[in-house]
C-alpha cells in the first residue's frame, strides 16, 4: 500500500503540491488535473524519485526519505519521454540492463530477457538498435525493462502523450492487461474507464477524488 | 540502417571471438598503424582491414556508413597536412585517421556492447584502487553509444521546427534549441536511470 501523509512539497520556495493525505490501495489509479498542477510531482513522489519537503510517503511502511532503493524495486516508473528511458544500445540489452544486479547468471538473465521480450513482441528486434523502433514500440521497451523486474506497482507519467493512436492504443492495452496496480497520470482521459479511483489535481491539491466519471466531471467543471 | 559503432549481429568467427581478445587486438593494432612508416605500408594495411570487414561479412552499405563520416575528416586533415609536410606524410596521416577509425568501427559492429562492457568493466578493475568505478566507465560510455542517434533525431527536428516557421538564421538560432533539447534529455534519462536503480 502507499500512503501519504500530510505530503507538501516545494520547489525552492514555490509550493507545488500540499495538504495530500492518500492511501492508495486499488488496482487502478488515475490522475488527472491541468498542466502544472502537480501531478508528475506527486507521481514521483511515489517511488522516491522526489521527497516531499512535509509529510512523509511510505510503501508497504518502508519511508522513500530512507528506503528508497527497496521502494525503487517495488515501484517502477514509466516516463513520457520513451527515447530518455532507453539507456542501452540495442533492445535486448537494455532490457538485460534492468537485471545487472539481480543476482542470475548471464544463462538466467538471457533466458528471462528473451521471455519478457516475447510477451511484448519485441524477440524480433532483440538485436536491433533502439532507435529503429517506433514510438510504441520503444515505450512498450521501456516498460519490458521496468516489468522484467517485477515491480509490484507500477507509475507511469503519461505514456501515451507523444503517441500516435495506434501506438497509444498499443501501450493502453497492454497497461490494461497487467497484474501490477497501476497508478496512471494522464490527459487521455478515455484510458480511465473501468479504473477503480481517479485523483483530480489543481493548484498542488487533490480536489477530487472518486470514481472515473465523477472525477473526469469535475475536471470539465474545472478547466471552463 | 545500422547506427554508427553498434552491433551487427553475424556469426563470422570475428563475431564469435571473445570480446576481451578483440579489444587488445585492437588496441595493438592502433599502436600498430601509428608506426607504419609510409603511404605502401598504410595502403596494405587498409587492404587488410577491408578484407576483415568483409571476413565479418559487414554489407558494404554499413561498412560505408561506417566509414564516410571519417573520410571527410581525413580529407580535411590530409588537406591541411599536404601544405606543411608533403604528400607521402599526408596520405600516411590521412590513411591512419581512417584506419584506427574503421578497426574500432569493425570491433563494435561484431561485439554486442555489453560484452564490450563487460570487458571494459573487468579491465577496469585494477585501477579501482584509484576511485575508478568500472561499471560507471562501462554505462557512460554505453550511454553515449546510445545518444548518438537520440541527439541526431533531436538535431532534425530542431531543422525541421526552424523550416515551418521558416527561420533561416544562424548558427545560434539552430545551436540554442538544439543544446535546450539535449540538456532536456540529458534530464529526462537522469531520471529514468535513477528509477531504474543505477544510484542505489
Ligand atoms: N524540477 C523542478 N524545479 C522547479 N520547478 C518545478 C520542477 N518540476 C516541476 N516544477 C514546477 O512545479 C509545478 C508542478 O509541476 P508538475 O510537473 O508536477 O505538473 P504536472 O501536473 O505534471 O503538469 P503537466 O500536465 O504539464 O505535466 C509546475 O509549476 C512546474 O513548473
Ligand atoms: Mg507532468
Amino acid at each position: 500500500m502507499i500512503r501519504l501523509d500530510d505530503v507538501g512539497h516545494a520547489y525552492g520556495d514555490r509550493t507545488v503540491l500540499r495538504d495530500v493525505s492518500l492511501r492508495l490501495t486499488e488496482a487502478r489509479v488515475g490522475v488527472i488535473g491541468a498542466n502544472g498542477s502537480g501531478k508528475s510531482t506527486f507521481a514521483r513522489l511515489l517511488n522516491g524519485l522526489v521527497v516531499p519537503t512535509t509529510g512523509r510517503v511510505t510503501v508497504d511502511g518502508l519511508d522513500t526519505r530512507t528506503k528508497g532503493r527497496e521502494i525503487r524495486r517495488r515501484v517502477g516508473f514509466c516516463f513520457t519521454n520513451p527515447d530518455a528511458q532507453i539507456v542501452l544500445p540495442t533492445v535486448a540489452e537494455d532490457v538485460a540492463f534492468s537485471l545487472r544486479r539481480s543476482g542470475l547468471s548471464r544463462a538466467e538473465i538471457a533466458a528471462k530477457v528473451t521471455d519478457t521480450l516475447r510477451r511484448f513482441d519485441l524477440s524480433d528486434f532483440a538485436d536491433a538498435s533502439a532507435h529503429l523502433l517506433s514510438g510504441g514500440q520503444k515505450q512498450l521497451l521501456a516498460l519490458a525493462a521496468i516489468l522484467i523486474m517485477e515491480p509490484s506497482i507500477l507509475v507511469c507519467d503519461e505514456p501515451t502523450t507523444l503517441l500516435d493512436l495506434r501506438n497509444a492504443s498499443m501501450v493502453s492495452e497492454l497497461l490494461a492487461s497487467l497484474p501490477q496496480r497501476v497508478v496512471l497520470v494522464t490527459h487521455h482521459l478515455h484510458l480511465l474507464d473501468g479504473f477503480d479511483r481517479v485523483l483530480v489535481f489543481d493548484q498542488g491539491r487533490v480536489v477530487c477524488d472518486a470514481a472515473p466519471s465523477t472525477a473526469i466531471d469535475h475536471y470539465r467543471r474545472l478547466m471552463r | 540502417m545500422s547506427a554508427l559503432g553498434v552491433y551487427l549481429p553475424g556469426d563470422s568467427p570475428l563475431h564469435r571471438a571473445p570480446a576481451g581478445a578483440k579489444l587488445l587486438g585492437l588496441t595493438l593494432a592502433e599502436a600498430g598503424a601509428v608506426l607504419l612508416p609510409g603511404p605502401w605500408s598504410v595502403g596494405a594495411a587498409l587492404a587488410v582491414v577491408a578484407g576483415l570487414y568483409a571476413f565479418a561479412r559487414v554489407p558494404f552499405r554499413v561498412a560505408w556508413a561506417q566509414t564516410r563520416p571519417i573520410l571527410l575528416i581525413a580529407l580535411l586533415v590530409g588537406g591541411f597536412q599536404m601544405f606543411g609536410a608533403g604528400v607521402d606524410r599526408a596520405l600516411v596521416v590521412a590513411g591512419q585517421l581512417v584506419l584506427s577509425v574503421s578497426l574500432a568501427g569493425l570491433v563494435t559492429l561484431t561485439t554486442r556492447s555489453a560484452d564490450l562492457l563487460d570487458v571494459i568493466e573487468r579491465g577496469c578493475r585494477p585501477l579501482r584502487f584509484v576511485g575508478v568505478d568500472g561499471a560507471r566507465v562501462a554505462l557512460v560510455l554505453a550511454l553515449a553509444i546510445r545518444a548518438v542517434p537520440v541527439v541526431a533525431a533531436l538535431t532534425q527536428e530542431v531543422r525541421e521546427a526552424q523550416r515551418a516557421r521558416g527561420v533561416t538564421g544562424g548558427l545560434t538560432a539552430f545551436a540554442v534549441p538544439l543544446l535546450v533539447r539535449t540538456l532536456r534529455y540529458a534530464d529526462n534519462l537522469g531520471e529514468a536511470l535513477a528509477a531504474r536503480g543505477v544510484d542505489d
